[in-house]
């Protein structure tokens, strides 16, 4: 009983933590504008210039932080549990990868300077091909080795077709537009990605979330799992296209965003044990509140230099997970 | 009742034939043990009998062919071979797990499903380890949390893939009485085991496969002849009788080229 009280605990302050993060971010940026008079801004309306930077600007950015943040938490715990591999993480599967392709191909081929959202449409193109590709790779056997190596069969795939367009970049312009885009970002988002992400990204989240107690069972493996009553082809397709839209349409908003989904499950479970079904509510709030402080963190840090939060994200997430790594290499031995 | 109702079986894995013709009955109050040597097919058998893997020919649960997972995982508890307990997960909750079938999604276990849950860990003999993380236990206490959570599962129909594999001699037996006490109760257990003199003193019932195929089928004094054992498994045996039951002990490899 005490045991259930700490968890709901746990899930009470993360949630906490998350609504004060997204005020927090909010109020974080170049204009100097009052935390007060920001929302007041924000719900009220008559602010005029004030309201037009909360609404157009802020309000997307930590909307955009709060839905990517939870998908990268949510999908790695899912993909963590399904695979029942510690080292599983959204970018895994390939997913990444792809819709990083999608959008490199946009702007290689001059289509996102044409029409702003050919970049996002793209980038879910890819998540859906690469997709489609490891379903059909891992549809036949059980195995969820199959899935680890098609997906990392794909990764390589769309990670030499982006060095390629890379290669073949008509202007240095192109490139650096090509590998800033790479690095994951959540400046100059507008209220239109939120529009275009939040469908991709709630159906994934809804199609994670129901695989939650077969993850449970699967605690026991794949055989022993099947004689519980579990249906492992429909855990295998929530876990795979749920990952894929809303990974993919996160990746296709903001960019490839590192080291959230593989780091967060593995913090959350020293705090609230490793019963897979726990892990992932408390992996969706802490991956949010761990981009919403991460976005805010550069632009505090650096507000001229517009830091990319991929970086930050792998710069900081790396280290940690060596250091957890090192913590826990005798119970992994 | 029959509770397992298997007549000419036949399973293939990639272009291997692995069962040729199996057929098998068992009933009530029955405590079977499959014996035979390795490879002879008495996982595949056991995973074809529990839905897990394609089969041609008849198989029956309770009477039924068709079943959907759901209703299949309230008569069948399956106890594989391989001891996967992926998470360091407390020992309640791996027992707690084979309570899946009767929950629907969601829910919280009921005071029935708690009672369940004690008397399996009980009978196991690991209540006193409930709250320790299944990862950090040894090879044999993590087979008896595994068997917990099978008994768990209170199902009229118990396959467990060597469930002894691993145990000292005290658990072994204490395993045996276990599945003759669920026999007795009237439910049906299949057992692989290896280790004859178990198989010959505690089943009911010995089954010996060899190459696919079911070979003896009978009690214990009707199964184990010399000539089966020199045949099947290439060995001599002492065989003699104990007070509560035929003896069986492995002695030499027969020696003939």
């Amino acid at each position: 009983m005490s045991e259930n009280a700490r968890y709901r605990l746990v899930l009470a302050l993360l949630g906490l933590m998350v609504a004060a993060l997204f005020v927090l971010s909010l109020a974080t940026g170049p204009a100097a504008i009052g935390l007060r008079d920001g929302l007041a801004a924000l719900f009220s309306g008559d602010g005029a210039e004030m309201t037009l930077i909360m609404r157009e600007i802020r309000l997307p950015r930590a909307i955009l932080g709060l839905m990517i943040g939870g998908t990268l938490g949510l999908s790695g715990a899912v993909l963590q549990g399904y695979l029942r591999n510690p080292l599983a993480e959204p970018g895994l599967l390939g997913i990444s990868a792809s819709a990083s392709l999608g959008a490199v191909l946009a702007i290689y081929t001059g289509l996102s300077a044409a029409f702003a959202f050919a970049l996002p449409l793209f980038a879910l193109l890819g998540a859906a091909t690469a997709v489609v590709v490891v379903q059909a790779m891992a549809g036949v056997g059980r195995g969820t080795l199959t899935i680890i190596l098609a997906g990392v069969a794909v990764s390589a795939f769309a990670g030499a077709m982006t060095s390629l367009a890379l290669n073949l970049s008509p202007n240095p312009f192109a490139a650096l537009e090509i590998v800033f885009w790479m690095l994951g970002s959540l400046t100059d988002r507008s209220m239109v990605h939120v529009w275009l992400a939040a469908p991709f990204i709630l159906a994934g989240w809804l199609m994670l979330a129901s695989t939650a107690r077969a993850l449970d069972i699967l605690t026991l493996g794949s055989d022993a799992a099947t004689s519980l009553g579990v249906d492992l082809r429909r855990v295998q397709l929530l876990a795979v296209v749920g990952t894929a839209a809303s990974v993919g349409a996160a990746t296709a908003v903001a960019g490839a965003i590192g080291f959230v989904g593989l780091v967060v499950p593995h913090l959350l479970r020293a705090l609230v044990g490793a019963v897979p079904s726990r892990l992932l509510p408390a992996s969706a709030l802490a991956g949010a509140a761990m981009l919403l402080s991460a976005d805010i963190f550069v632009r505090v840090i650096a507000p001229e230099r517009d830091l990319k939060l991929g970086v930050l994200t792998a710069l900081v997430g790396a280290p940690f997970f060596l250091w957890l790594v090192w913590r826990s290499r005798r119970t992994m031995l | 009742m029959s509770r397992l109702t298997i007549s000419d079986l036949h399973v293939d894995l990639g272009d291997m034939p692995v069962l040729r013709g199996v057929s098998l009955e068992v009933g009530d109050g029955e405590f079977v043990g499959l014996i035979g040597p390795n490879g002879a097919g008495k996982t595949t058998l056991m995973r074809a009998a529990a839905g897990l893997l394609p089969s041609r020919g008849t198989l029956a649960i309770s009477g039924r062919e068709r079943l959907s997972p759901g209703e299949r995982a309230k008569l069948i508890s399956y106890l594989p071979q391989e001891r996967e307990i992926a998470w360091p997960v407390a020992v309640e909750k791996v027992v707690m797990l084979g309570r899946a079938p009767h929950l629907p999604a969601f829910a919280a276990p009921g005071p029935r499903d708690v009672a369940a849950i004690k008397a399996a860990m009980r009978r196991m003999e690991v209540d006193g380890f409930a709250k320790r993380s299944a990862t950090e236990l040894s090879g044999g206490e993590k087979a008896r949390v595994l068997i917990a959570r099978a008994l768990a599962q209170e199902a009229p129909l118990l396959l467990a893939d060597e469930p002894a594999a691993g145990l000292d001699p005290a658990h072994q037996i204490a395993l045996m009485r276990v599945f003759a006490g669920l026999a007795h109760e009237g439910k049906s257990v299949v057992a692989c085991l290896h280790d004859l003199g178990f198989a010959a003193r505690w089943c009911t019932r010995l089954v010996l496969m060899h190459a696919g195929m079911i070979v003896a089928d009978g009690s214990p004094r009707e199964v184990l002849t010399p000539e089966r054992l020199r045949t099947v498994y290439n060995i001599t045996a002492f065989l003699g009788e104990y007070a509560s039951g035929p003896l069986v002990l492995p002695l030499d490899l027969t020696s003939d080229e």
